[in-house]
């Protein structure tokens, strides 16, 4: 061992003491610790053998997970959307099957085993324990388990379970809202935590369902049981039981559901509806919905296929994943900027030739009346709808203020209502443009976004919220499905309590009065876009009515709604709340090439007013 | 007369035999005894596999695989080792950074580095390149160590413990912890260092609740308090390996005949909770026979130790037998429920490769450092 520098000496005698010194304070450790696991061995095998021999010898003391109950659904007036009925499970036990091939084509002649069964089948086989049985077919019907039980004699292994199905009564009517359970996938077992969901079945996949997953499923239970070698259970000892999900009351009332699906007859679009008071959501509608009660055990290939590439797309979630063009319904709102920024005031006149153009451009953006309205102002702007008015007021405000009023009302954001998967829409800016399409913003643009055309996207919910937002003048409240929560066994609900979002401040009082003034005239007056739906009217009504192009027209070309397919026809919107004194109720609807809104929408949105505020009692 | 020639060429034939011995430089007692639990496992496994003798013979591979490797150790002088320490160190820190880095995610920890024909943990290389390190750097200087030495040597410990810890693979963490804390013991590290620090630990164990220990290590921490709490989770291993243990009794079921362990109730019997099946067909006396080969082993680890003839070679032989007795005390603690459930296999006895060849290298080095001895003082 060559060293570079000089080190102390080292007394190789006195190291090997320490050694020894600590070597003996090693073994003296190494016997009290060996000790310990002595006393625990001769604890088990000799004091306690007793014990443990009952325990093995019964052998077979297994622990059963007990399944927790999913937490019932109701709607806000008391009435059920979601259940548990009983129903009958297929389940076969593998280690006593000696060829399940035979067995499985043998159950096939007896009820319907598809294809994806077999395959699920499969699949759940290779991640089971042993002794514990698979499913292969969910919810016999009474048919199917005589059938069975009458030869089971001869199919060893195959066992008939009693379950709860979830069950939507509702069927379509609350599908997109509430969402349905579905049996749980390979992947979804993985993100689990497996203990609490041992032995059970479903799990939320979309809606209230997913969201409120923890809250509706409940804590497993263990049923300690005594079995044979077959695992058959011999005697049941102890248990601890399973706590039930919670109840969940929504907001939703399926009254509204009801009125809003009659009205839309068979025009696709979506409807949701928003207490401006609290954000509570009344009513989500999108057309066309589903049957949720397919999905609970799994539907086969060809209903899905049909479902999935339907051209109406009835999965397609419109109320909270349909991004359209806001339209005119995006006045009200422009307006309101105009005025608190002191762009515009009510005296200010505007004049309208059926065009506008802006200088130095000989591109002209035209009004949807050929003629044009003449000398408008602002209020005759939102009542008739004039879109040179809001040329102008766009080019006065510019994008940056465009962007900044509007965003105030949750425009271009999630609203976060408590269902996944909403989209979040688009709000143009100068900034959005420059990193997404890497050019500058043109004064086109500002223009047409004034009218909510171009780039600008919103959702039904982000749309209606931001008619709620309105309504209460600058109060905001985040779309809330849940109503309360009950514990299964308690008296008490606990309320879910509403939150509020960031308030849109409010310069001056009596402009946010002008803008819902002329909104009540969108409705109530004679040259009103809406004035279709005044008729026996018990209480007021402030809308505002938008059509949204579909496709461009070009410039000089005539565009009559008759000639073009319906498929291209420009989505009718309205968005209203009422009553105006006292707003109880903010709606947005949208019908998807629906042509005019006020002609389309608006008496959609008048028949689910009703419901609420005229039937209610 | 004849009574005397026979003696005389007994004792020539024995010195003979020990002559070959130390020429192959084998230490004939460990040898021994390692043979002993080696077999002993056998019969474990084959009962605990469910009779394949498929498990069996490839365990038996992996056996002679490993003797190899302590075969091969035991050639190279301890003063190569020492040599080699801080390379093997350095090299295996890099592959811990390595594996932090690109390691291929296995069961949910980074653990495995994919060599392209094999995989290899370094954690594994760590659990030796540690104390030999930690030796080394000790050695060099008188002890009791100075306190820079100390620090060093500290951060020698740590920075792999806590990269391991990271991985998470808390049960080979704690094997290389304390392979280098007995390094620090052995160098005679002062009583009072030890109980401050252990008084710092004891403070900071709820910081490291909070904040270090994943959920599946908390859970089986609270299973281990209360293995009720939590029946068909974490709860459930410890539940079904003491009722196996406990229904051994005295003499045990019988080699075959276990029932917890043949009607699937005992979870990763061929593995980590092998000893369960052993203690359940070969009960309390079976037990007594197993833990006196372990602890023959042992012993005859901390004799090499005492024998050694400088600081370097006292310091790896003392660590790594120690060592070795965490490995087999901490598995039978888990296993009997004293103890949380460590992922550490029991010595020998589990089926498994890649701890086994570390575990036999160790030994190549015991031996090592026992049969180059005289070489060395002549």
């Amino acid at each position: 061992m060559a060293r570079l520098n000089p080190q102390p000496i080292k007394d190789h005698l006195r190291e090997a003491l320490l050694f020894n010194r600590r070597m003996l304070v090693a073994v003296v450790a190494v016997i009290l610790l060996v000790f310990v696991l002595l006393g625990r061995l001769a604890q088990l095998q000799i004091l306690r053998h007793e014990h443990y021999t009952t325990l093995s010898e019964n052998n077979r003391v297994s622990i059963r997970p007990l399944v927790p109950t999913r937490g019932l659904i109701y709607d806000r007036n008391g009435v059920l959307l979601a259940q548990n009925l009983p129903s009958f499970r297929l389940e076969i036990i593998p280690e006593r099957v000696t060829d399940m091939d035979r067995t499985l084509d043998e159950l096939a002649k007896l009820v319907r085993i598809s294809d994806e069964d077999r395959d699920r089948f499969r699949e759940q086989l290779s991640v089971s324990r042993r002794f514990e049985g698979v499913p292969l077919r969910f919810r016999l019907s009474d048919d199917e388990v005589a059938r069975i039980a009458a030869r089971r004699h001869r199919l060893p292994g195959v066992n008939i379970t009693a379950d709860l199905a979830r069950h939507y009564p509702l069927g379509e009517l609350t599908a997109h809202a509430v969402g349905y359970v579905g049996r749980i996938s390979i992947e979804e077992l993985r993100q689990l935590d497996p203990s609490n969901y041992k032995g059970s079945h479903y799990i939320g996949k979309v809606g209230i369902e997913k969201y409120y997953e923890d809250i509706l499923h409940g804590q497993v239970g263990h049923q300690r049981v005594e079995t044979n070698a077959q695992s058959r259970v011999l005697r049941k000892m102890d248990r601890t039981l399973p706590v039930p999900g919670q109840t969940l009351y929504l907001n939703l009332d399926s009254r509204l559901q009801l009125a809003a699906q009659q009205a839309f007859g068979e025009e696709n679009g979506a409807l949701v509806a928003i207490d401006p008071r609290s954000g509570a959501v009344l009513a989500l509608v999108s057309m066309p919905s589903y049957d949720p009660n397919l999905f609970v055990n799994g539907l086969d290939s060809a209903t899905y296929r049909a479902l999935r590439d339907s051209p109406n797309r009835p999965l397609f979630n419109r109320a909270l994943q349909g991004q359209y063009p806001p339209g005119s319904t995006i006045k009200p709102f422009m307006g309101l900027a105009g005025l608190e920024l002191n762009v515009t005031e009510p005296q200010r006149e505007v004049n309208c030739p059926g065009w506008y153009m802006l200088k130095n451009d000989d591109r002209r953006y035209r009004d949807w009346k050929k003629g044009g309205h003449g000398e408008v102002d602002l209020d005759r702007a939102i009542v008739e709808s004039c879109d040179v008015y809001f040329y102008d007021l766009a080019f006065e405000l510019g994008i940056d203020r465009i962007h900044a009023y509007l965003s105030r009302f949750g425009l271009g954001q999630r609203t976060g209502i408590d269902i996944r998967g909403e989209l979040p829409g688009l709000l143009p800016s100068r900034e959005w443009k420059k990193a997404v399409h890497n050019q500058r913003w043109y004064h086109g643009e500002t223009l047409i976004t004034g009218i909510g055309q171009g780039f600008t996207l919103s959702t039904p919910l982000q749309l209606a919220s931001a008619t709620a937002t309105l309504a209460s003048r600058g109060h905001r409240m985040r779309p809330t499905m849940v109503r309360s929560i009950q514990r299964p066994g308690d008296e008490n609900v606990t309320p879910v309590e509403p939150r509020e979002l960031e308030p849109v401040t409010i310069r001056q009082k009596k402009n946010w009065d002008y803008i819902i003034r002329a909104m009540q005239r969108v409705v109530h007056s004679m040259h009103g876009t809406a004035r279709g739906i005044n008729v026996d009217l018990s209480y007021t009504i402030a809308g505002k009515t938008g059509t949204a192009q579909v496709f461009g027209i070009k410039q000089d070309e005539e565009y009559v709604a008759e000639d073009i397919q319906k498929r291209l026809r420009d989505h009718a919107l309205f968005i209203a709340f009422a009553p105006v004194e006292d707003p109880r109720i903010a709606v947005a609807v949208i019908v998807e090439n629906g042509g005019s809104g006020g002609a389309v929408a608006a008496p959609i949105a008048r028949r689910v007013m009703d419901a609420f505020l005229v039937n209610a009692q | 007369m004849s009574i005397g020639s026979s003696q005389f060429v007994e004792e020539d034939r024995i010195s003979a035999g020990r002559k070959l011995l130390l020429r192959l430089h084998i230490d004939l007692p460990l040898l021994v005894a390692l043979l002993l639990l080696a077999g002993l496992g056998l019969f474990v496994l084959y009962s605990a596999g469910e009779q394949q003798s498929e498990i069996v013979t490839r365990q038996l591979i992996r056996l002679a695989i490993a003797f190899g490797v302590m075969f091969a150790l035991a050639q190279i002088p301890p003063l190569v080792i020492r040599r080699w320490a801080p390379w093997l160190f350095g090299i295996g820190l890099l592959l811990l950074f390595a594996v932090l880095m690109l390691g291929v995610v296995g069961k949910g920890a980074q653990r495995w580095l994919d060599l392209g024909l094999f995989s290899f943990q370094p954690s594994e290389l760590m659990k030796l390149a540690v104390p030999l390190m930690i030796a080394a750097w000790l050695a060099d200087a008188p002890l009791p160590p100075s306190h820079r030495r100390k620090l060093v040597a500290s951060l020698f410990l740590l920075v792999p413990t806590l990269l391991v810890a990271r991985q998470p693979d808390l049960g080979t963490a704690i094997l290389i912890a304390c392979s280098g804390f007995f390094v620090l013991f052995l160098a005679g590290l002062s009583w009072r260092l030890m109980i401050s620090l252990a008084v710092l630990v004891a403070a900071s164990l709820p910081l490291l609740w909070q904040f270090v220990l994943h959920e599946y290590q908390k859970k089986r921490i609270l299973s281990l308090l209360n293995p009720e709490s939590d029946p068909l989770g974490s709860g459930y291993h410890t539940i079904q390996s003491t009722i196996a243990i406990g229904s051994g009794g005295l003499y045990g079921k019988g080699w075959l005949h276990g029932t917890q362990s043949h009607l699937d109730f005992l979870p990763e019997r061929s593995t980590d909770f092998i000893f369960a099946v052993f203690s359940e067909e070969f009960g309390f006396i079976g037990n007594l026979l197993l833990l006196a080969i372990f602890l023959t082993i042992l012993a005859r680890g901390m004799v090499i130790a005492v024998q050694a003839q400088d600081t370097f070679g006292r310091l790896v032989a003392g660590s790594l037998s120690l060592t070795f007795f965490v490995y087999f005390f901490v598995n039978m603690g888990m296993v009997s429920g004293i103890l949380p459930v460590v992922g550490l296999p029991l010595p020998l006895v589990s089926y498994g490769g890649t701890s086994l060849v570390t575990m036999m290298a160790a030994f190549g080095i015991l031996m090592s450092i026992h049969t180059h001895r005289r070489l060395m003082a002549r």
